[in-house]
């Protein structure tokens, strides 16, 4: 039991540190400024962690993976709020990892081999996971609307004794 | 007479302001557009622009390869052709920040005009080698986040970087997009294998996984797919053409060093 929860924790560490890294490292090369490079990491970061601990507890990997991306879109939209930078410098790096290269690789490695069935199965499957990444963008999106216009809009109409509309 | 004059002399004022406000917004989109941003972020931002400018006519079109920009009532309508388009979110967080800018009001158009082609023409992208260090280090880091073993980090390590490094030279090459992806990816490929074969890495497929995330178009997949869930039907099915076409070059680059091993 105490050698389990060690290896949980060192795990926790480890992914932690390596999200954090790649996610930096995707930023560079997308060319985000400093700033918001460090807060996209850390919002990679905490998303992979999500990610990563919710597949090995459960093993469905839609479920991990619309869980992130909806967690990414929400912190990235608080954060763009926050900092007045676009959405998309913070959501952008954290996405990567979730995106099914693997299972792409996969699907190519079953091309070469002959095994066209297996292929295209598999080939569904990336398929309906790139659909649970943008399907956890665009909730988080509209969470984040229908809260700003019964939140945000309500207290300036309080404090202005008139409304806003921006469209 | 008089008067005729003073009516015709503010018409041509006003006519030149409402052709300078599109030049203004058609710029705005394109450099968002080359640049990486949303469709629906580049059409909400030039016709935000022009409402602050308090043109409130204003209809934008946005495709992957073209912006179609027109003003209601007026005889101003710009087309621009979009050849290039990369990811440089630097750009278009400055952009972003102008036109919050010019939102707040007080702004001269010919002061947003000059520094939008300033940003248009400079280049302030990092270092190449810090790209590339950047490829690698994610390449290495990725093969630990998907499992892989310790040992395996150094060939992940070096092929993610000349991965990086060869689409940054195939495309000074050419400028077709799909043959320096197919080029790098056959690179990866190449020297995962031969890490395996002398013995330096363990397992082929995560190193292989590993060192092509950074060349897997991630991004582009998922915006396809936003776009046409958001109702952006054109640009999303284009943009998931373009994504389908550089993932298929990069299985196939990855097949051809395969089929050496």
């Amino acid at each position: 039991m105490k050698v389990n929860e060690l290896g949980i924790i060192i795990t926790f560490l480890i992914q932690s540190m390596t999200s954090f890294i790649a996610t930096c490292a995707f930023g560079i090369i997308y060319n985000i400024p400093r700033k918001p490079l460090i807060h996209g990491g850390l919002i990679g970061a905490i998303a992979w962690l999500i990610y990563f601990f919710l597949y090995q507890w459960n093993g469905n990997d839609f479920v991990a993976t619309f869980a992130a991306s909806f967690v990414i879109a929400l912190t990235s939209q608080i954060f763009a709020r926050l900092y007045k930078n676009p959405v998309i410098v913070y959501s952008v790096a954290g996405i990567i990892p979730l995106v099914p290269g693997g299972l792409t690789y996969t699907v190519m490695s079953r091309v070469v081999g002959d095994h066209y069935d297996m292929a295209i199965h598999l080939a569904e499957k990336a398929f309906v996971l790139s659909g649970a990444i943008a399907m956890g963008l665009i909730f988080a999106e509209v969470l984040y609307q229908i809260f700003k216009k019964n939140f945000f809009d309500k207290v300036k109409k309080l404090n202005t004794g008139v409304t806003f509309s921006r469209k | 007479m008089n008067g005729f004059y003073k009516i015709n002399k503010t018409n041509e004022k006003n006519i030149n302001f409402i052709h300078e406000v599109a030049e203004v917004c058609v710029l705005a989109g394109k450099i968002l557009l080359e640049n990486g941003a949303e469709t629906f972020r580049v059409e909400d931002t030039m016709n935000r622009l022009a409402q602050s400018f308090s043109v409130h006519e204003a209809q934008s079109f946005v495709t992957p390869t073209g912006i179609v920009f027109a003003i209601e009532g007026r005889d101003v309508t710009q087309l621009v052709r979009i050849t290039r388009r990369g990811t440089n979110l630097r750009k278009v967080s400055e952009v972003n920040s102008l036109s919050r800018q010019v939102a707040e009001g007080g702004a001269q158009i010919e002061e947003i005009h000059r520094r939008l082609k300033h940003i248009d023409r400079i280049v302030n992208t990092y270092p190449e080698w810090l790209q590339i260090l950047a490829a690698a280090a994610a390449s290495s880091c990725f093969l630990i986040m998907f499992l892989g073993r310790w040992g395996d980090i150094l060939p992940a390590f070096i092929a993610g970087g000349a991965g990086q490094a060869g689409t940054i030279y195939f495309h000074r090459l050419t400028k077709v997009k799909f043959f320096s992806e197919f080029m790098s990816s056959i690179l990866v490929g190449l020297i995962a294998v031969l890490s395996v074969r002398i013995g330096m890495g363990l397992e082929l497929n995560k190193i292989i996984i590993g060192a092509v995330m950074p060349l897997v178009p991630g991004v582009p997949i998922t915006n396809a797919v936003r776009d046409v869930m958001a109702g952006d039907l054109v640009s999303g099915l284009s943009k998931s053409a373009e994504a389908g076409l550089t993932a298929f070059a990069i299985g196939i680059g990855i097949a051809f060093a395969l089929a050496l091993y």
